[in-house]
């Protein structure tokens, strides 16, 4: 990565965006729970007061409203953090949203370790898995801020409902300006023969990082992009374990249920070879900065290294 | 049959209605004696209610469920889905021999409402507690389109004991939703027993009055004083009004009436034939529906209402 590598947060990408397809779309609405400010859907809230609704620290009604808004017509997003949405309001989104396959956009910010100083209360390491289980669901993880802004317009497009993991902490920009995305596609950012890391959000990053290293010991690790966890892009999954016969994932999110459990999932399926997942080995976060987080749970270029290391040693001789 | 007048519910008058009413409590029993399960008891206690609403005060369409400027209403207390059933066959929005499907696989009917599998059913509920906000989410999108159209939402009196009830309830009056309607089926009983004992909802006249609600309590099985009740709502502008409908669970089966017991458990045998001889049918419980032929014709507007619509004609049909 260049030195003077541009770096911006997920959720100040959404904020901008949402702004921008208010101004296209009379249709869009936004909801928020007294969190606008971070979330930064007060970008929204200050040019169109009139689409925006505050349920205050609510967000069960925050859900039921927007599912509401959908039913009659309405594009709305929902926002607040990831700790709250899905998990405080898991059955609001099962039962009106998820179920009836209403278009509403959860866009939840402050997912993962990242939160930092905020502690475990709000670092949500299972809203992946939450969101992965249900119906009808769409999920998307974007890896940086011109992801986030096409994640935000491919949502749009599409009339089901989606959840989108944003971030708080600003992370390196990967992608130009004007990405294009399609849900369900996966991006392979870098070929490789030896072992494939399959990523999302800000581990993208941290696996194009990891990939330098393993090349300079040899190693060639390709990396791909994973950034709609549903649907799986089974296609690209199947070509990258074809053809490197060993498969890492890394997330910022428990290793149970996200990405590391739907990869191995399918493959365990279709075509078995080793799949080592880094990620939060099972236990709540804590408080610190961001980078002594990501250092004490094991979600650094290091740690992604070795786990690719073990995942070539298993492969069958 | 034609243009606008298609559009509005037959102008039913108290006696009609009432007929009606003793048609869509023998379907409940019916139906759910051939089901085999099911929940009798709030069904029969909202029948009067959702007979007025759907004979009388809803602007509707059967023949295009999804006419945009129709009037909507939301089974919060999903339980009762086999009243609201009836009452969308006898409309006319699917043929009444569906009503013996009810919990069958491959059904259009199913246990608790589906907007997704049955015409007519305009959100999807089961879980309690969610219905108001779901509400609040449609008047808020009419609002915002500046629609004609009104929105009624059913809860229990157990319900409420639900918090998002109150989150709700609090946006409602916050967003000055004065085209949102709710009422209260206060059966009085839930699963457990008597709700004042399980869990006291007292005092619920000055709870909603504190919210900021307009609030009309009325004996919920008088026709006189529901149609009463539903045009005054209509009539209150800046805020939203609630209904609280004193009513008897179970009400028309004598051995049903004031019983827990009859929450959520279906008649077998002689209890079903007494149950539907009590309801006056002539009909056994293999022929539910044929106890009354649907009255169809529609007619004109409600009063004072149907000169205010948005001119935007029958619907997408």
């Amino acid at each position: 990565m260049a030195a003077e590598t541009r770096r911006m947060a997920t959720r100040d990408a959404y904020g901008e965006e949402l702004v921008e397809i208010g101004r296209e779309n009379p249709d869009i609405v936004v909801l928020d729970a007294d969190l606008s400010g971070s979330t930064k859907t007060s970008l929204f809230a200050r040019v169109f007061p009139e689409r925006f609704f505050n349920t205050g620290i609510a967000e069960a009604n925050m859900i039921g409203i927007a599912a509401g808004l959908a039913a009659a017509g309405k594009i709305p997003f929902a926002s607040t953090f990831a700790v709250f949405a899905p998990g405080r309001v898991y059955d609001q989104i099962r039962m009106s949203v998820a179920y009836p396959a209403l278009g509403v956009k959860i866009a939840a910010t402050h997912a993962g370790l990242t939160v930092g100083e905020d502690g475990a209360s709000h670092q949500a390491l299972e809203d992946l898995a939450l969101a992965r289980v249900l119906p009808n669901l769409t999920v998307i993880v974007p890896a940086d801020g011109p992801e986030t802004r096409a994640a935000v317009r491919a949502a749009v497009a599409h009339p089901g409902p989606v959840y989108l993991r944003l971030g708080r902490a600003p992370v390196p920009v990967i992608y130009p300006d004007g990405r294009s995305f399609t849900i369900g596609r996966y991006d392979v950012l870098k070929e490789g023969r030896d072992v494939a890391l399959v990523a999302s959000g800000i581990m993208v990053d941290i696996c194009l990082q990891a990939a330098l290293s393993l090349a300079a010991d040899g190693v060639l690790a390709a990396v791909v992009n994973a950034s709609t966890l549903k649907p799986l892009d089974e296609e690209t999954l199947l070509a990258v374990a074809a053809r490197t016969g060993a498969v890492v994932t890394a997330e910022e999110h428990s290793v149970i249920g996200g990405l590391g459990g739907a990869v191995a999932e399918f493959l365990s399926g279709t075509l078995p070879v080793p799949v080592v997942r880094v990620g939060v080995a099972d236990r709540f976060g804590r408080s610190g900065r961001p980078d002594e987080l990501l250092e004490a749970y094991g979600l650094t270029p290091r740690a992604v290294a070795d786990a690719a290391r073990k995942a070539v040693s298993l492969k069958r001789a | 049959m034609s243009g606008t007048t298609s559009l509005t519910g037959p102008r039913a008058g108290p006696e009609e209605l009432r007929q009606v009413a003793a048609r869509v409590r023998r379907h409940i029993i019916g139906m759910i004696g051939l089901a085999g399960s099911g929940h009798p008891g709030g069904s029969l206690s909202a029948a009067d209610l959702l007979t007025a609403l759907y004979f009388r005060v809803l602007r509707l369409n059967p023949a295009d469920p999804a006419w945009p400027e129709r009037d909507r209403f939301v089974l919060s207390k999903g339980h009762a889905a086999p009243a609201l059933y009836a009452v969308l066959a006898e409309r006319g929005f699917f043929p009444v021999e569906e009503l013996r499907g009810l919990r069958r696989l491959g059904s259009i009917l199913q246990g608790h409402p589906d907007m997704k599998s049955t015409p007519g059913v305009e959100a999807s509920t089961g879980s309690l507690g969610q219905g108001l906000s779901f509400g609040v989410g449609l008047a808020a999108a009419a609002k915002l389109d500046r629609a004609a159209w009104r929105v009624y939402v059913m809860l229990g009196d157990g319900e409420l004991q639900e918090g998002q009830v109150w989150e709700a309830a609090m946006s409602a009056v916050h967003f000055k939703l004065d085209n949102l309607t709710a009422i209260v089926d206060c059966n009085g009983l839930q699963i457990d027993g008597p709700v004042e004992e399980v869990m006291s909802i007292s005092p619920l006249v000055d709870k909603w009055r504190a919210f900021g609600w307009n609030v009309l309590s009325i004996d919920g099985h008088d026709m006189v004083q529901i149609l009463d009740a539903l045009e005054t709502a209509d009539r209150q502008p800046g805020r939203p009004t609630v209904i609280l409908a004193r009513t008897v669970k179970g009400r028309g089966v004598g051995f049903m009436e004031n019983r827990a017991e009859w929450h959520g458990k279906a008649p077998s045998g002689e209890q079903l034939e007494e149950a539907l001889r009590a309801l006056g049918a002539s009909g056994g419980p293999e022929s539910p529906g044929t106890a009354g032929a649907a009255p169809g014709g529609p007619g004109p507007g409600r009063d004072g209402r149907s000169g205010t619509r948005k001119g935007k004609g029958g619907g997408r049909g």
